[in-house]
């Protein structure tokens, strides 16, 4: 463990913050070159958070410290978790901390607070948004923590870097196994981060909301936090799936020199990356929110089949 | 090109699932086209899992029997059935007797079972389709499930033929595939069973105006009633 390391862990969680809402732009200007619209441009969420940095809190009077409290904490979660991920090196020093879940269970604590802040206020939008929430969690994360399995099961490991270091090691080899995780893995993310078959995310209808339906109540710069959160989570969750799946390109050694060509080859995945999810948000329409159990359904049946699967044939 | 033993087993592994994910994505199908669809791609993987595993273990017959499957299943039975369809204008859903989640775990529980049943054979066995074994045997029982749990009569026949597939896929992988005489037959068998079901179809449709299975069963008790 050098000093090198320690930078470039610095490097990378300076990297999270910073690059998450252009990561979220892209995909937003992706999304209106699709729809055929004019786009605001990839700097617009940096303007939108200052805005939002720049307004004043407006807090209801019965608030209690959870809903002063959550977004911070939401903040700090997402900025751990940009520290355990292996985005640019696997050389970490805190990756060595955590494993895939502890991850999850970290991702579960933000989720924890915010239903709690949805509720606190006491309106019947942040009650609603939050039951709804938890429902979907409640379904997701098994499925999530299935897919997990079955890649750790395939490298032999439930540590993010040692996945990567397996992955890098290994030939490339067509397991029936991970390509089932991996589906499954992306049905999750769609439904983790509120993209469009589970919900939308640019919606403040009343009726479909279910992330806008938690924050509605804040204001100022604790919403600022929690909307660049969920760009954050949105960046990470796509950050681990690459890990897992397809690390080619990270670099390996903790020395300041591999970084550059890390660095090129994260955004060329991040703009792959969008550009999926792009093409699955306009090619679907949003499910009826009875439907997104059976959704979530076929995601931990394929999660389960990858892990038969890697019992039955390897 | 040469492809070696491992290379070769893996793709034929990668087949298989997909063979199985197309058995659990028809568990699933709601629609009738759909599951048409379905039905066809299932055949195409099976006819190039045939094909690959024809030329791995350089057995000529196999090459036949592939042709078969991508003729048979993949064009000439979901014509057939597209037309039947279109005839006799079913536009409802499919009706499903278990709600689906149910259905995809009870396949799941086959899958394990189904692992279970072939181990021993897996075992005793050298050729490098011997794990795919599993999944052939779980195919042939979700076909089955797919019959026991649709109540549209064209929707059984399709979960009929779907186990036809399944009980190919699953010589295949046992014994590099039947005698050539065998399948030839089955082949045939199979082209007038599906014309013969679509006499059926129209029978059971202009006597009970709807293919509805239950429905057979109401109208005999009405009879007995009176």
């Amino acid at each position: 463990m050098s000093m090198d390391s320690f930078i470039i862990e610095a490097l990378q969680v300076l990297l999270v913050i910073g690059l998450a809402p252009a990561f979220a732009g892209w995909v937003r200007t992706l999304k209106c070159w699709f729809q055929g619209r004019s786009t605001p441009g990839l700097f617009q969420p940096y303007r939108d958070l200052f805005k939002l940095f720049s307004k004043e809190v407006v807090l209801a009077y019965n608030a209690s410290w959870i809903f002063r409290f959550t977004p911070y904490l939401l903040f700090g979660t997402a900025v751990l978790a940009g520290g355990i991920i292996p985005i640019l090196s696997i050389d970490l020093p805190l990756a060595a901390t955590a494993d895939v879940i502890v991850l999850i269970s970290l991702f579960a604590i933000a989720r924890f607070f915010l239903a709690l802040s949805g509720m606190d206020i006491g309106t019947a939008f942040g009650g609603m948004g939050s039951s709804r929430e938890m429902m979907i969690a409640s379904l997701a994360e098994p499925a999530m923590l299935m897919a997990i399995f079955t890649v750790s099961l395939v490298n032999k490991s439930t540590s993010l870097a040692e996945i990567v270091q397996v992955i890098y090691s290994g030939q490339l080899i067509l397991r029936p196994s991970i390509t089932f995780a991996l589906i499954a893995f992306i049905l999750i993310i769609l439904a983790e981060t509120g993209r469009i078959p589970v919900d939308n995310p640019a919606t403040h209808l009343e009726l479909t909301m279910i992330h806008e339906a938690m924050i509605l109540e804040y204001s100022g710069r604790h919403l600022a936090l929690i909307e660049w959160t969920s760009m954050m989570k949105l960046y990470l969750f796509v950050c681990l799936c690459i890990a897992a799946f397809a690390p080619w390109g990270i670099a390996v050694k903790g020395s300041l020199a591999a970084l550059p060509a890390a660095f090129g080859f994260m955004v060329a995945k991040l703009g792959v990356a969008g550009l999926i999810i792009v093409l699955i948000e306009t090619g679907l329409a949003k499910m009826r929110l009875f439907r997104v159990p059976e959704y979530l359904g076929v995601a931990f049946l394929l999660a389960t089949l990858g892990m038969l699967s890697f019992f039955i044939l390897d | 090109m040469e492809i070696t033993l491992e290379t070769a087993s893996q793709v034929i592994d990668f087949l298989a699932a997909l063979v199985l994910i197309t058995s659990f994505a028809m568990l699933a199908q709601r629609r009738i086209y759909g599951l048409i669809h379905l039905f066809a791609w299932q055949g195409l993987f099976l006819a190039i899992n045939t094909a690959f595993v024809g030329y791995m273990a350089d057995k000529s017959h196999l090459f036949i029997s592939a042709g078969l499957t991508l003729g048979l299943k993949v064009f000439l039975l979901p014509y057939i059935f597209y037309i039947l369809v279109h005839r006799l204008n079913i536009r409802k859903e499919v009706e499903n007797m278990v709600n689906i989640p149910t259905l995809m775990f009870i396949g799941i529980a086959l899958v394990i079972l189904s692992y279970y049943v072939t181990a021993p054979v897996r075992e005793l066995s050298t050729l490098m389709t011997r794990s795919t074994l599993t999944f052939a045997l779980a195919t042939v029982m979700m076909g089955l499930l797919m019959m026991i749990t649709r109540r549209n009569a064209v929707t059984q026949v399709i979960g009929f033929l779907a186990m036809e597939n399944s009980l190919f896929f699953a010589a295949t992988s046992a014994t590099y595939g039947m005698p050539l005489v065998v399948e030839l037959g089955v082949a045939l068998d199979i082209l007038i069973a599906a014309f013969i079901f679509g006499i059926f179809f129209f029978h059971i449709n202009t006597t009970f105006d709807s293919l509805d299975v239950d429905r057979m069963a109401k109208l005999k008790e009405d009879e007995m009633d009176e």
